[in-house]
């Protein structure tokens, strides 16, 4: 947000007419044009050496198991194996894993996202006593190592006997999350209060300003928020992987492990379970594009 | 905050009071943040201290819990365990080449980024997918670029075979196996470089232009203006690396299994086979302590050294 009102074009101080300027002497003018090469071909060269792994695990997806092992290693796959998905698919409890990592996307947006902004509107537009304190403890679990936590969490759900199921991954994001709640506060503060004050005289209560007017107003943080929530829980891996054994229990982004384990050598089945692990994140990338970068540079310069 | 003081401060209306003498207002602002403090108590502080019990502990999940006081800590830290020692030592020398190495390739890519360049979404894409790509996804990717014949092999002979030299079993050996790692950290800069794209876009030019009027070249303007100008965000990043580096698990797990010869046991991955392979609940917990100092009196350090280099627009030029 703040980027915006920077990139202004800044008004030529001198006041004088541009083409009053000095030429630039050539062999500056060289310099910079070979800079400019020099830019193209560094990135040209980065971003195919960032691209090229993903492009090497589409082709291998592709590629008979065989045939992954010839020297020299073949560009293109041949033959061009579409089976690896369906066998993939049929292998492992693939169907299951996608249902369960949809449902903990689901059950984490609700409670991370949804509920992120009732508690950061509370941070952000009330008073009470104690309210500062609560929030610097907030930004203290910031700070906090999930793996603290762990082993505590996996006794507590083993006495409940919860474990081996969603629930123990599912339970403790229901209550939103602090990395969230400091987003979305930052962001509610920088509405005008003459607006809530507004919608107060005219009769509404705490939740109907929410409802009305501060969330129609902070749809970009929100989205913001909502991405990352969403690529967060779809990739998380610690807690499920600790929390649950049964295969079929587990979420895509544990379950392909399990080709690694069952599978030990099938590695283009391994690179088809990838790619529809990493699928939906590409897509949401390329849909979100503008939410990441803001998200990601409203969190570097906020703090 | 200041506002909506001045704003309620008018109305002589007396407010219903509740139990703790606080007005409705204030009533509804702590439900709305009830449900965090009810995660927080049950989800994080209750486990947070129950841990920090444990450590003391010895406990197998089943039977009692026996007090042992600080006899895990002493076993710990008197290196007694060498595969902690092991694991502590792995653990360090991953975060002294990853730290550097993400925060000076993020700060090269986004200052080439920063150049107004045609097409920056398709590079910005190219170099931030992998930070966002599943963890799992990606070890079993390296795992496959790491093999003595994969992909970083046969980009590396290009230039070895002329030189007569083989390129390294990366994963075979307990000397290249880490270095494999940390090559295959640098694979996933997005974050950082995204937070220095829009840190340099936040520079104002008239310091470029100054520095031009008095004689700086391309260095001169990095040395003396990107660089102090980014030192915000050069810190933040830092400590979001430590603190991430610090617990690196998922790669470990699938690629090496910390292997070979626990070469690339880190202590995350350790923790975990004490507390849920051994089920060695107290031990695991102690461990869990330590590396929590660790990382809390890095952050603190990084903190109070940040005073001396770290350039905060709108403070007073030092």
């Amino acid at each position: 947000m703040a980027q915006q009102t920077v990139t202004v074009e800044p008004s030529d101080p001198s006041g004088m007419p541009t083409s009053v300027r000095i030429r630039t002497p050539a062999r500056i003018r060289a310099m910079r044009v070979g800079g400019r090469v020099m830019t193209y071909l560094i990135l040209w060269l980065g971003s195919f050496l960032y691209a090229i792994p993903f492009l090497w695990m589409v082709r291998t997806s592709f590629m008979r198991l065989d045939k992954l092992f010839e020297e020299p290693p073949q560009i293109w796959p041949d033959p061009w194996i579409w089976q690896n998905y369906i066998d993939m698919w049929e292998t492992g409890p693939f169907a299951n894993w996608i249902v369960n990592s949809l449902i903990l996307v689901a059950l984490g947006m609700f409670g991370q996202t949804f509920i992120s902004i009732f508690v950061a509107y509370g941070f952000a537009r009330t008073q009470f006593p104690g309210r500062n304190q609560l929030f610097v403890l907030i930004l203290a679990t910031l700070m906090l190592p999930g793996h603290v936590t762990i082993v505590p969490k996996f006794i507590m759900f083993r006495t409940v006997g919860l474990l081996d199921s969603l629930w123990p991954v599912a339970l403790p994001d229901l209550w939103g999350q602090a990395f969230y709640i400091f987003i979305l506060r930052q962001f509610f503060l920088t509405l005008p209060v003459e607006l809530d004050e507004a919608a107060e005289i005219d009769g509404a209560n705490l939740l109907q300003v929410l409802f009305r007017v501060v969330i129609p107003l902070s749809k970009p943080a929100i989205a913001t928020v909502a991405v990352f929530n969403f690529i967060n829980k779809w990739n998380e891996f610690f807690e499920p992987f600790v929390f649950i054994q049964t295969p079929e229990k587990l979420t895509l982004a544990v379950g392909i492990r399990w080709f690694r384990t069952q599978y030990g050598t099938e590695f283009q089945m391994l690179m088809a379970a990838s790619i529809v692990s990493v699928a939906p994140i590409v897509i949401v990338f390329f849909f979100a594009q503008k939410q990441f970068v803001r998200g990601i540079a409203l969190t570097g310069i906020k703090s | 905050m200041t506002a909506t003081d001045m704003a309620s401060a008018p109305t002589p209306v007396r407010r219903r009071r509740g139990i703790l003498g606080w007005t409705w207002k204030e009533t509804q602002g702590f439900l709305f943040i009830l449900p965090w403090l009810f995660g927080f108590i049950v989800f994080i502080a209750g486990p947070f201290f129950f841990s920090f019990f444990l450590s003391f502990t010895q406990w197998r999940l089943v039977g009692d819990i026996k007090w042992l006081g600080f006899e895990n800590y002493a076993q710990l830290l008197s290196g007694e365990d060498t595969r902690f020692v092991q694991s502590v030592y792995n653990t360090a020398y991953y975060v002294v080449f990853h730290v550097p190495g993400v925060l000076i390739i993020s700060f090269i890519v986004a200052g080439l980024l920063n150049r107004k360049v045609k097409g920056i979404a398709i590079y910005r894409t190219c170099f931030y997918l992998p930070s966002i790509t599943t963890g799992v996804a990606t070890a079993v990717l390296w795992y496959w670029v790491l093999q003595p014949n994969g992909l970083l092999n046969n980009f590396l002979n290009i230039f070895l075979t002329p030189l007569d030299i083989q390129a390294p079993n990366w994963l075979g050996s307990t000397r290249w196996a880490m270095p494999g790692l940390i090559i295959m950290s640098f694979w996933s800069v997005g974050t950082t470089m995204i937070i220095y794209l829009a840190g340099l876009q936040g520079i104002p030019q008239h310091l470029y232009e100054a520095a031009e009027i008095d004689g700086a070249g391309w260095w001169g303007k990095v040395r003396h203006v990107t660089i102090p100008m980014m030192t915000p965000q050069i810190f933040l990043t830092m400590v979001l690396a430590v603190i991430g580096s610090f617990q690196v698990f998922t790669a470990a797990l699938i690629i090496t299994e910390g292997g070979p010869a626990d070469a690339t046991l880190f202590l995350l991955l350790y923790l975990y086979w004490n507390g849920f392979r051994f089920f060695k609940m107290g031990y695991a917990s102690a461990i869990a302590w330590i590396l929590f100092f660790v990382i809390l009196f890095l952050t603190i350090v990084q903190f109070l050294t940040a005073r001396r280099w770290v350039y905060y627009e709108g403070e007073r030029a030092s």
